[in-house]
């Protein structure tokens, strides 16, 4: 049984990974000690001749421990698990200056709509490619999610990032990729017949890289407009 | 504290019992024979619920490569033998429906509510027998339609067990028509059963307890039945109203969930949750009660800390109603309030906790027989640990961001419903079935059942958490249709071929259930040598139940007592000293 998680290419990702692990943790030695109890209690107190069972009704200051000990770690671990929720999915939290992108999920493909080179949405230059993400890494991508017919999640498990797309809303999403390649976009809520084979890629390029590419295909994209 | 007695309440069971066959067996009004109809429909919706996912787990073990003996399944489903895409969608709705609504809800509400309730608390039937009845009879044609929904043109349901809409209510969408109304249909009227259930096991069991039987001297099943009962009946109606209207967005054209005629998706999903939320308690709850009852019984010692599972039971079905929200943290919905709910989703944590150390401090200085129904209860214990453990990392917001609707919360959900309820279940009928039938399940049969159950149980389910934790999502008709998850296929065969294992094994239930039904051995009164009420009747109990009101002087727990030379002693039982009369109504605690 393998707990670790896939290798992590965001910077919130960590984070993420951070919480896991501590729960992993806070979880395994609770595990291990409820189930190694019980076990010993099981052999301990089996039935043998002669043996009568204990007549006990309980214990209050039992209760109060094992009622307040619990309810400490709790809070401990949804107190941390909301910072990073927060630094994930808070979108006055996210940082200026990203790259503005539009997905729009639609059975079964995912529509990613580029800005050109003048970095702004809605404008003659921009253009759209079908299932491919493609985003310079180390700079923060800000995408704004929809959907034009049913509810689908876009998931990149890479970057720690799942956010359903639902019609009739646009959900702001962002991540900041720490390296370069090529990872999985996934749809994680099921959309209908084809929603085993709506994937996509996430290729994450250099600055320049993407500067280029973004500037090539926004011009082909103009030129076959005119 | 007023209990009501019944007035002669054994009157029927003394005369020679004239009903017809018909209304004995078949239409009958006693709540025994209820409980007995509501197990065999809900054992027979759990094989076809266990047989959907072991067809769903072999396309996902050998994804295309043909059913064995699939060539029987009709051109629209699989052609050859090999699963289509569209009737793969219709198995995962299936399964969670079948599986959720048919199987463990009345295998828990309507088998021993309906069987227990008027047995532990000294009463002849329930408040309202006829309505009684009517609940069973209307669980039957909502189960029909269910069933056929298969056969209709465009196969059944394929949105979900959720039924997220757009998806469900527009059949452009799903490719599914007339499969999602029945399925609407089937659900609503199901939903009066379970009301017409539940007003009765509430009033019963306010107002039928036996003189004495106060409240802090119910069996802790009694006790857990009744709580969920108030949560199917606060529930229900939710779910009803949300399906009336998803079932007008789908004929009638309207708009409720569809954001282009006005309406809002995730409105589906506050009420589907809204619900759902409690639904999961109600799946939970009366297992747990049933494990108390059974672990007291086992380990020959008073339940610990009686208050602090009354408590606990009050407290999870509060805390159910307001943590609705977790199951939506990647819907869209503000964060703010993913955020609270989080918070009070954690807090549920708390009750569960302190269930589980009662439990263990059960059998502390216990003499514990490993009866089978023990075996079942301590793996109940066992398994809930792990379920309530791995929903701690789907309740922190911010690790729920990268597991949610991946294989990670199916091991969970498998883990509270199979690994909790169905081996609280499993124990349950094998520790009432001298009751309801006279006869003794076979033992060495029902050792090995649970042995492998165990066994093949974890290897199916466990595996299922590093599924999840290496991003394969849920309800994925072909995985290697993705680079991540094609390192996967070996896991998964791995997975297939133990649920597989596991379902043949049920083959050891059905056989032990069947033979033991007509071959068993004869059993006594008591063969458990257990406190509540019901163990002081004949096996089977006469319709009435109890030839004389029960007189009630302690709790159900009193085992290994000093009061007693024997390890348990019944609540019916005169204190030394004491002849029968004077119904002792000052609480024990």
């Amino acid at each position: 049984m393998n707990w670790s998680l896939p290798e992590n290419v965001s910077t919130f990702g960590a984070q993420v990974d951070s919480i896991y692990y501590l729960i992993l943790g806070i979880t395994a030695v609770i595990f291990f000690a409820v189930e190694a109890l019980l076990v010993y209690f099981i052999i301990r107190y089996r039935h043998k001749e002669g043996r009568k069972a204990a007549y006990i009704h309980g214990n209050t200051r039992a209760e109060v421990i094992w009622t307040l000990v619990p309810f400490l770690i709790i809070l401990f671990v949804a107190f941390r698990s909301r910072e990073v929720w927060l630094e994930v999915k808070d979108p006055e939290r996210m940082p200026p200056g990203a790259l503005e992108l539009r997905v729009a999920a639609k059975q079964f493909e995912w529509n990613v709509t580029y800005p050109g080179p003048d970095e702004r949405l809605g404008t003659a230059d921009d253009f759209v490619r079908r299932g491919q993400l493609r985003v310079p890494v180390n700079r923060p991508v800000r995408v704004t999610l929809a959907s034009e017919d049913v509810i689908h999640s876009f998931f990149l498990p890479e970057f720690r990032v799942k956010q359903d797309a639902v019609p009739g809303m646009e959900i702001p999403v962002w991540f900041q990729a720490t390296r370069t390649g090529e990872f999985t976009l996934g749809c994680a809520e099921l959309c209908g017949l084809g929603h085993y084979r709506m994937r996509g890629t996430v290729t994450v390029q250099t600055a320049e890289e993407f500067a280029a590419w973004q500037r090539e295909q926004s011009q082909a994209g103009l030129a076959a407009a005119n | 504290m007023s209990t009501i007695a019944i007035p002669q309440a054994g009157v029927h069971a003394v005369h020679r019992d004239e009903r017809s066959f018909i209304r004995k067996y078949i239409f009958s009004t006693d709540h025994k024979i209820i409980g007995i109809q509501f197990l065999l429909m809900s054992l027979l919706f759990l094989l076809v619920g266990g047989l959907l996912a072991l067809t769903m787990r072999w396309q996902l073990a050998w994804p295309g490569r043909p059913i064995p003996g699939g060539g029987i399944l009709p051109d629209t489903m699989a052609p050859d033998g090999i699963i289509l895409p569209e009737f793969y969608n219709s198995l995962v709705t299936m399964h969670g429906t079948f599986m959720i609504f048919f199987a463990i809800m009345p295998l828990l509400v309507g088998v021993f509510a309906n069987y227990l309730i008027p047995l532990q608390i000294g009463a002849p039937d329930m408040a309202f027998p006829r309505l009684n009845m009517m609940s069973f009879w209307t669980s039957v044609p909502a189960g029909i339609l269910m069933l056929a929904s298969f056969f209709v043109e465009g196969g059944a349901a394929a949105a979900g067990w959720t039924s997220y809409a757009p998806l469900s209510a527009v059949p452009e969408y799903s490719g599914v028509s007339t499969g999602q109304q029945l399925w609407c249909l089937s659900l609503i009227i199901l939903g009066f059963s379970s009301l017409m259930g539940a007003v009765n096991y509430i009033t019963t069991v306010i107002n039928m307890r036996a003189p004495g039987m106060t409240w802090f001297r119910l069996p802790l099943p009694v006790w857990a039945l009744f709580i969920t009962a108030v949560l199917v009946l606060l529930a229900i109606p939710i779910l009803t109203g949300a399906l009336i209207l998803l079932y007008f967005d789908q004929v009638l054209g309207t708009g409720f969930y569809l954001p282009e005629r006005g309406g809002q998706p995730l409105l589906w999903q506050h009420l589907f949750w809204f619900f759902g939320h409690p639904e999961v308690y109600i799946l939970i709850l009366p297992a747990m009660g049933m494990a108390s009852e059974i672990i007291a019984n086992g380990a020959r010692k008073p339940i610990f800390g009686y208050h602090a599972m009354v408590i606990a039971i009050c407290a999870i079905a509060f805390l159910g109603w307001i943590v609705w929200g977790h199951h939506m943290f990647q819907s869209g919905m503000n964060p703010m309030l993913g955020s609270t709910f989080m918070f009070t989703t954690m807090i549920i944590a708390v009750p569960s906790a302190i269930k589980t150390f009662n439990w263990l401090a059960t059998l502390w200085k216990g003499d514990i027989h490993f009866t089978v129904p023990m075996m079942h209860a301590l793996a109940f214990v066992a398994m809930f640990v792990i379920g309530g453990l791995s929903g701690v990392f789907m309740a922190s917001t911010a690790v729920d961001v990268y597991i949610h609707d991946t294989y990670f919360i199916v091991a969970h959900i498998h883990y509270v419903l199979f690994g909790g309820s169905l081996f609280a279940i499993f124990g349950a009928i094998t520790y009432w079935f001298p009751k309801m039938f006279g006869r003794m399940m076979h033992v060495g049969l029902g050792k090995v059942h649970f042995f492998l159950t165990f066994i093949f149980y974890n290897l199916t389910f466990f595996p299922m958490h590093q599924l999840g934790l290496r991003g394969m999502m849920r309800r994925l008709y072909d995985p290697t249709q993705y680079a991540h998850l094609q390192p996967l296929q070996e896991l998964n065969q791995f997975v297939t071929v133990n649920a597989l294992l596991l379902g043949a094994v049920q083959l050891l239930f059905i056989a032990n259930f069947v033979w033991s039904l007509f071959r068993g051995k004869r059993a006594e009164m008591n063969p458990w040598r257990a406190n509540s009420l019901e163990w002081s009747v004949p096996s089977p109990p006469p319709h009435g139940n109890f030839a004389v009101t029960p007189i009630v002087y302690r709790g159900p727990y009193e085992y290994s007592s000093p009061e007693s030379d024997e390890d348990y002693l019944p609540q019916d039982r005169p204190p030394a000293g004491r002849s029968a009369p004077a119904p002792d109504l000052v609480p024990a605690h």
